[in-house]
């Protein structure tokens, strides 16, 4: 094939569960093999993708100002500390475990915050004419549905670590809303690359209406 | 509505290719944008071996302890149920729920899925449900993060160390092992199961 031809030009559609292509599909329509619902295009994919962007960029202010954990330990005293997720990070960098540092500061800090901007990125070139390299694009999507998931290592970390000092009155850890926020972050931020459909980007709106 | 058996669409940029016949652990890639098109599995008899191998060690990582601690002569340790119920005590109560389902109801919904279809599709039959749980089994993918959970105890066990005492517990050793069995069994492409096992009609 010269010219790569693109089921939605031809009038087909493929099914995203089972892999079959059909023909000549409503849109919604269902798939005759596995009876799922069959969209030549994810439905509203732009402005799902902005909205839910959006939502978790409000809630990504929260998640930073606000403390993730209160921990209280003997040797300090009766004061206890409250960390949030930037100071998490400084406080294994000052206790010299950079490593740790680096794996906090890429996964809770790094990825979401290139999670935002390569969304918005993607959102904004996708209702362009003409795409500017898209095979490029097509790889950041795909790179940002694998290592999405691992910005909930810092909720899964807080949960640990609260579960397991439970002293009362020598050493306590909780929980604090600020893990709430974050996690909602996540959340949002995954349903986000699943509402985008990468397909847009090779779109040109000359030849198709705008999809969402 | 017309089928085309003979193509496939990719789904990350819709170009049309002709359906490749694959062997062994040979993928095939859309020539387009690049993003994997199709893959040929294992046999569905080591899928079915590693499944099952998954399921001893799911109730291994859920039922020991993940984390131990001592202090001063007084210990405590947690499961991976127990770090649920500790962010579900707070304010913070609503990401418990998603925690749950990322480290403990989503893999449990893949592992068992999986050995149900492939129990099935051992004896040549299709499994009951067979659409539905595949459809679910699309869905599941993404919000299964066992291996998540594995770094998470990791640094936290560093976390911890500064302070007290702290061992590892048999969980997280079961947990390491479910994410490599699991990350493998993601690798598997489902969608090769539909021309062997779809063609009764339901």
């Amino acid at each position: 094939m010269n010219t790569p031809s693109r089921a939605a030009d031809a009038g087909l559609c493929g099914c995203p569960v089972c892999g079959l292509v059909c023909d000549g599909v409503a849109d919604p329509g269902r798939c005759p093999r596995c009876h799922c619902e069959l969209h030549s295009r994810k439905p509203e994919s732009l402005s799902r993708t902005w909205a839910l962007l959006t939502a978790a960029l409000i809630l990504y202010v929260p998640a930073n100002i606000l403390p993730v954990m209160y921990t209280q330990s003997i040797d300090s005293g009766s004061a206890g500390r409250e960390d949030t997720i930037f100071s998490g990070v400084i406080g294994f960098w000052q206790s010299g475990s950079w490593d740790i540092a680096a794996i906090i500061f890429i996964a809770s800090i790094l990825i979401p915050s290139t999670k935002f901007i390569v969304l918005a990125v993607l959102l904004v070139n996708a209702r362009r004419r003409r795409v500017r390299r898209p095979a490029l694009q097509a790889q950041l999507y795909r790179a940002l549905e694998a290592v999405g998931y691992w910005s909930m290592l810092d909720v899964l970390v807080v949960g640990l670590v609260t579960a397991v000092v439970k002293f009362r009155g020598v050493s306590e850890a909780e929980p604090r809303i600020g893990i709430l926020f974050f996690g909602m972050v996540v959340v949002l931020t995954m349903l986000g690359t699943l509402a985008f459909d990468p397909r847009l980007l090779w779109d040109s709106p000359s030849r198709h209406p705008p999809h969402g | 509505m017309q089928i085309h058996p003979t193509l496939i669409a990719c789904m990350n940029c819709d170009t049309l290719s002709q359906r490749p016949s694959l062997m062994g652990a040979e993928q095939a890639t859309c020539a387009n944008c690049g993003a994997m098109l199709l893959r040929a599995g294992p046999g569905l008899q080591h899928l079915l071996a590693l499944s099952l191998a998954a399921a001893v060690l799911y109730i291994i990582a859920n039922v020991f302890p993940v984390i131990g601690i001592n202090v001063n002569g007084r210990a405590s340790d947690t499961t991976l149920w127990g770090s649920v119920l500790s962010l579900a005590d707070h304010a913070t109560a609503p990401i418990a729920i998603v925690v749950a389902l990322a480290l403990i109801v989503v893999p449990a919904l893949r592992i068992g899925l999986m050995c149900w279809i492939l129990l099935h599709a051992q004896a040549g039959r299709r499994a009951p449900l067979f659409n539905f749980l595949m459809r679910i089994w699309a869905g599941l993918h993404p919000w299964s993060m066992v291996e998540v959970g594995v770094l998470a105890a990791l640094v936290s066990i560093v976390k911890l160390s500064g302070l007290v005492h702290v061992q590892a517990g048999v969980g997280i050793w079961a947990m390491a092992a479910l994410a490599v069995l699991l990350t493998v069994l993601a690798h598997w492409d489902t969608r090769s199961l539909w021309p062997e096992l779809a063609g009764g009609r339901r």
